[in-house]
């Protein structure tokens, strides 16, 4: 059975070819099931009831944040649930940051996503920090030679991207932990487009706080965790305030609930959970090796057939090492919502636009790129198209 | 379709949209941006009393924008604020599917049923309104 065939929408409709999944990828029909297993039999609120369905719902709940621990290597409580990449940074950025004093340094990198960059300007104007940003370097990579002039004992918290949504290219995690350590900082990763290419053991990786999404991962949308490393969690107060995260309320004096519940207040995204849970057991009965092979052949054939395109620019690693399937182009001075649009009309999604990477975008010297990603579902047709479509777009604006 | 989006007549508009570049001096300079794609639009207007006297528009965006702006430049010199408001209203009515009363607008009607570009079309007659305001 191909791949492609596990996921309903993709089999319902042959002549789709979805490159779009550093947006949202498809879900394949174990996680539907999951999900609609819960809503029509064991929906109810979780941590609260004591009826049947209250328990099958918390069972299901916890048993979610269970297999997402494991496929991930992590201690249970240690992943906490959030809506998305976006939510988990800026918890960090407030539970963490907020514990940070004027003159402190927070670094950040030219090529992260707008979620990776607003919560620290934002936390910046709070509390009076030192914002600094690591270049990229023409082939689209974060520049690890600047982190020596940049780290100083000042810096507190190293915040980049494990893959950047826009170039493909995967930073040397254990460079920036090195330089972390040496300056006593912490490290957050978003990792919003590297989990969806495999398993990851994320405590191996050295780093602090690990940030994902699930509508990257095969998953529902609304749905992401915050890993954090167990005595960074518990040191951190919590974000918000509500339900579920308290262990006691008095009106003079409010106590917290352990780590991860201190940071989920209020009901929770379950059905979310519950099939991220699913997508993490769907991923793990998966032949990765063989899915990682595939995805760089088609990662080397696209950007190899992309090169001899006449006017065309990859924004991002030409060869394949420490990159993943995530390739972004301009073609001539065609806009990118233009391409985009003509490749719809051969059946090619695309990301078109600046990728909520404007600042990269600036360090480029370009207004957008269209975005072709690999996932484990493409296949040589899927290029096939996303060429065709190129052929036309150039000769219609280029 | 989505390409009939792409009708000789837009991209000619686009490619020859008159009144491009910078108009220096001028009374009224605004850049308005599409936070979404990253389309960029600066309106350099001169007055004369009330009406556009002269402008001139730069664009950094799709040829959807590009072709709006090139109506704002063979169509806006003369209004007053009530007519760039006109003006503006045909552009919704032929985003919303029906008929405009300009002509020219006639190349967009296509772009009705892709929702996701309307902003494209927009931009460059926010950026009138926008620059009409003080007026």
């Amino acid at each position: 059975m191909r791949l492609r065939d596990r996921f309903p929408l993709l089999a319902a409709d042959p002549k789709l070819h979805y490159l779009d999944s550093g947006a949202s990828s498809q879900v394949p029909a174990d996680v539907l099931d999951a999900v609609t297993r819960f809503e029509t039999t064991q929906r109810a609120n979780v941590h609260r009831g004591v009826h049947r369905l209250a328990e099958a719902a918390t069972a299901a709940y916890e048993g979610a944040r269970d297999e997402i621990a494991r496929f991930f290597g992590a201690r249970r409580e240690e992943i906490v649930f959030t809506s998305g990449t976006t939510a988990a940074i800026n918890l960090v950025a407030h539970s963490f940051g907020d514990a940070l004093a004027a003159g402190d340094e927070v670094v950040i990198s030219e090529l992260e996503h707008h979620s990776n960059i607003v919560p620290w300007q934002m936390l910046r104007d709070r509390r009076g920090l030192k914002l600094k940003v690591l270049p990229v370097t023409e082939e689209g990579r974060i520049d690890l030679g600047a982190l020596d002039g940049v780290v100083t004992r000042k810096t507190r918290l190293i915040a980049l991207a494990h893959c950047s949504n826009v170039t493909g290219a995967v930073v040397d995690l254990a460079r920036v932990v090195a330089a972390a350590k040496s300056a006593g900082a912490a490290v957050l990763v978003d990792g919003a487009q590297r989990v969806p290419h495999g398993p990851l053991d994320i405590p191996e990786l050295g780093v602090d706080f690990y940030a994902f999404s699930g509508h990257k991962m095969y998953a529902p949308h609304g749905i992401g965790v915050l890993w954090g490393k167990r005595e960074r969690l518990e040191a951190l107060p919590p974000f918000m305030g509500g339900g579920d995260m308290i262990r006691s309320v008095t009106f003079e004096r409010t106590t917290y609930a352990p780590p991860p519940t201190r940071f989920e207040a209020g009901t929770p995204n379950i059905s979310g959970a519950i099939g991220l849970g699913a997508s993490c057991r769907w991923m793990s009965g998966l032949d990765w090796p063989g899915i990682v092979q595939e995805e760089m052949r088609l990662t080397g054939r696209l950007l190899g057939s992309l090169a001899k395109v006449p006017g065309l620019r990859v924004l991002g690693p030409l060869g394949l090492q420490q990159r993943l399937g995530v390739v972004s182009f301009a073609l001539g001075s065609a806009h990118p919502h233009d391409v985009a649009q003509i490749l719809d009309r051969h059946g090619v999604a695309c990301r078109g636009g600046h990728h909520c990477a404007e600042p990269l975008m600036e360090r480029f010297g370009l207004a957008g790129t269209t975005r072709a990603t690999i996932a484990p579902y493409s296949e040589d047709a899927d290029i096939d198209a996303l060429l065709n479509g190129l052929d036309e777009a150039r000769r219609l604006f280029a | 379709m989505s390409d009939s989006l792409y009708q000789d007549a837009l991209l000619k508009l686009a490619r020859e949209a008159p009144r491009q570049g910078r108009l220096e001096p001028n009374d009224v300079s605004v850049r308005l941006d599409n936070p979404l794609c990253g389309d960029r639009v600066r309106l350099d207007l001169r007055m004369s009393g009330p009406k556009i006297a002269e402008l001139a528009h730069e664009v950094r965006g799709c040829v959807l924008c590009q072709a709006a702006a090139g109506i704002v430049g063979l169509h806006a010199v003369g209004l007053d604020r009530a007519g760039v408001a006109a003006l503006a209203a045909d552009v919704d009515r032929v985003l919303s599917g029906q008929d405009p009363v300009c002509d020219a607008l006639r190349s967009f009607a296509p772009v009705a049923s892709h929702r996701s570009r309307h902003d494209c079309v927009l931009l460059p007659f926010q950026a009138l309104k926008e620059s009409m305001k003080g007026g």
